[in-house]
């Protein structure tokens, strides 16, 4: 299927005893920003490295652009950014561009381009290694950009950037994928996945545990209520939410409503003679539900006595 | 110029050439091969020449056969004499740094994901190394030409040139030697994945076991077989065929006659292919993280 730009399908990658991958099915669609998320040794860059033809599966296929991964005429129409820059560390930024270029046929416009996509046009004359580590990383994203290839792998774009480097990097992302580019980035960072993703894929210990849009991942939005008396107060609430959607929490109660009912419901509230001291519309954010997804996890990766019940 | 031609295989050349060309240790073992086959095909001799001390000339050399073997006529000779010990070894060091180093950097890994093959991407690589080879090679020879002119030109003596053919033979057959050592840094950089341990081994072979395995071998028939086919009696024996050493053995360390002049190319273009087939099935499908 053309849509499909990855597909992957029980890839797995065995390092000794160490199942570094396990059986990882995954679809990126054209077009997407797609999060790939994970904690520190989940196995986020040993799946892209075999997307890549970096590294043989051990079982398991990867199709990236409808063909078997790591072909050449695939590879070409990708651009990649894995692990780290790794360049040439006594050539200039641009030298290094330059270098890369050649392989893929690009003139040296392409890599003007691609420097000044990633703000690196002021310090692209130094060697890479009197670079700071977020200028090696804008290098490296500016590799990966050259050429604008139909798919660009990002493996932990923002590592070693500073807050507003990261937010440009945000922007960069949102803006290839408008251009009609589809990006593949993994990271450990929710809430930058959250506010650029289209859809996530969460992987732990090896494993793909969830494969869903972002905001179906988050659920339904919820109301958080304070009131007293809270016995009165849910009462109040259970008739306006019905009976299901009221939850009692340490915090408050949990309505299952939408923001936009809060209004009416103070109203109603008042009305009962409750006092109202606080109400807040929450929507579980990506973390949460990550933290609950790769801590509760049927896997190894986290001791038992650290999993939250 | 638009007419280049533009294939995987040239983008891979062009891109290599141009990150060899921009390193400044390929500079530095240039300088060093230059520096070294200046000192000792010309420096040296013609100090003793001038201060008659014949010590380092070794004992059969008058004079006169000093001056003569820095002449423009003995060029042939003087191109290759070096190659067997200094020039194979900085060889060695060039190939396993060119192979070795993209390990540790990450950037066969960034390389490895541009679009060009692998066997493609390598075989450029090696394609730049051939031609860094000819290159120091052909500067030598330039540099060896200047100099020995100078020479007939501050000695007085009529400037006769040597036979095109055996300039021509003296720089092919220098030119194998150099490419084996290469190749063979190139494939123990490639095999460690980095070019310390690749550069160290090397090196430790070709200077010193070797020579210890071809003293071993004078005693031993079954080692002296094996001697036979190492790359240090190959390449030194081919260069033995090209200067004539029986004329004047042990006159300079790693030139030999064991192998004959045809049974040395064969080994040193046997070495050469080889090798080439070893790195392109190796990197082919390991892993690169
Ligand atoms: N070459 C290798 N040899 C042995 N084990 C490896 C190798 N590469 C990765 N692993 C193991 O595979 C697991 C997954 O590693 P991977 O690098 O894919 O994790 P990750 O999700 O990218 O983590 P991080 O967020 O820290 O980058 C880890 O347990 C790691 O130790
Ligand atoms: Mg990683």
């Amino acid at each position: 299927m053309d849509d499909l730009v990855v597909q992957t399908d029980g890839l797995t990658k065995r390092y000794g005893e160490r199942l570094a991958v396990d059986s990882v099915s995954m679809t990126v669609r054209r077009g997407e920003v797609y999060g790939f998320l994970g904690p520190n040794g989940a196995g986020k860059t040993t799946t892209l490295r075999m997307m890549l033809g970096l590294i043989r599966p051990t079982a398991g296929t990867a199709s990236v652009l409808g063909r078997p991964a790591g072909r050449p005429d695939v590879i070409a129409r990708v651009g990649a950014l894995v692990e780290g820059p790794g360049f040439f560390p006594y050539l200039s930024g641009r030298d290094n561009l330059r270098t890369m270029a050649r392989y893929r046929g690009l003139g040296d416009d392409a890599v003007d381009a691609a420097l000044a996509r990633v703000d690196l046009t002021d310090r692209a004359g130094d060697r890479f290694k009197a670079y700071s580590l977020g200028m090696k990383q804008r290098l490296g994203v500016a590799s990966a950009l050259m050429g604008e290839p139909e798919l660009i792998v990002l493996d932990e774009p923002t590592n070693g950037l500073d807050p507003a480097g990261m937010a440009d990097m945000r922007a960069l992302v949102v803006s290839l994928a408008r251009g009609g580019q589809t990006v593949l980035l993994s990271s450990h960072l929710l809430a930058e996945v959250q506010e650029i993703c289209d859809r996530v894929g969460v992987i732990n210990g090896g494993r793909l545990l969830r494969e869903a849009r972002v905001d179906e991942l988050r659920g339904e939005a919820t109301l958080r209520v304070r009131a007293t008396p809270e016995d009165a107060a849910i009462a109040v609430a259970m008739r306006v939410a019905g009976e299901d959607a009221v939850r009692r929490t340490p915090h408050g109660l949990e309505l299952g409503l939408p923001a936009s009912a809060a209004p009416a419901l103070v109203r109603d509230l008042v009305t009962a003679g409750v006092d109202v001291h606080e109400v807040s519309p929450t929507e579980r954010s990506l973390e949460e539900v990550f933290f609950e997804m790769t801590t509760t996890a049927p896997t190894n990766a986290v001791p038992t006595e650290a999993r939250v019940s | 110029m638009t007419a280049v031609i533009d294939n995987p295989m040239t983008r891979s050349t062009r891109a290599e050439l141009l990150r060899l060309r921009k390193w400044p240790a390929v500079w530095v073992t240039v300088a060093v091969w230059v520096a070294l086959a200046l000192m000792f095909g010309y420096l040296f001799p013609y100090l003793s020449y001038r201060t008659g001390d014949l010590s380092f000339a070794g004992d059969g050399d008058t004079r006169a056969q000093l001056l003569v073997e820095m002449l423009p006529a003995a060029l042939p000779t003087v191109l290759v004499q070096g190659l067997p010990m200094f020039g194979g070894a900085l060889a060695l060091v060039l190939g396993a740094i060119v192979a070795g180093n993209g390990y540790g950097w990450g950037t066969w890994k960034t390389v490895f994901t541009q679009g060009p093959s692998r066997p493609t991407t390598v075989g450029g690589s090696l394609v730049a190394l051939t031609i860094a080879v000819v290159g120091i090679l052909a500067l030598t020879l330039v540099l060896f030409t200047g100099v020995s002119l100078v020479v007939a030109g501050v000695e007085s003596q009529a400037v006769t040139w040597p036979a095109a053919g055996a300039l021509l033979e003296s720089f092919g057959g220098g030119f194998l030697v150099l490419e084996m050592w290469a190749l063979l840094g190139y494939t123990l950089g490639t095999v460690a994945r980095g070019p310390a341990l690749a550069v160290g081994l090397g090196l430790v072979w070709a200077l010193v076991v070797e020579n210890l395995l071809r003293g071993v071998g004078a005693l031993l028939g079954p080692v002296e077989a094996v001697t036979e086919v190492l790359p240090g009696t190959a390449g030194g024996s081919l260069v033995g065929a090209l200067i004539d050493v029986s004329a004047n053995p042990n006159e300079t360390p790693g030139i030999l006659d064991v192998l004959s002049g045809g049974q040395a190319l064969v080994t040193v273009t046997a070495y050469c292919v080889g090798l080439v087939v070893l790195v392109l099935v190796l990197v082919r499908r390991r892993d690169v993280a």
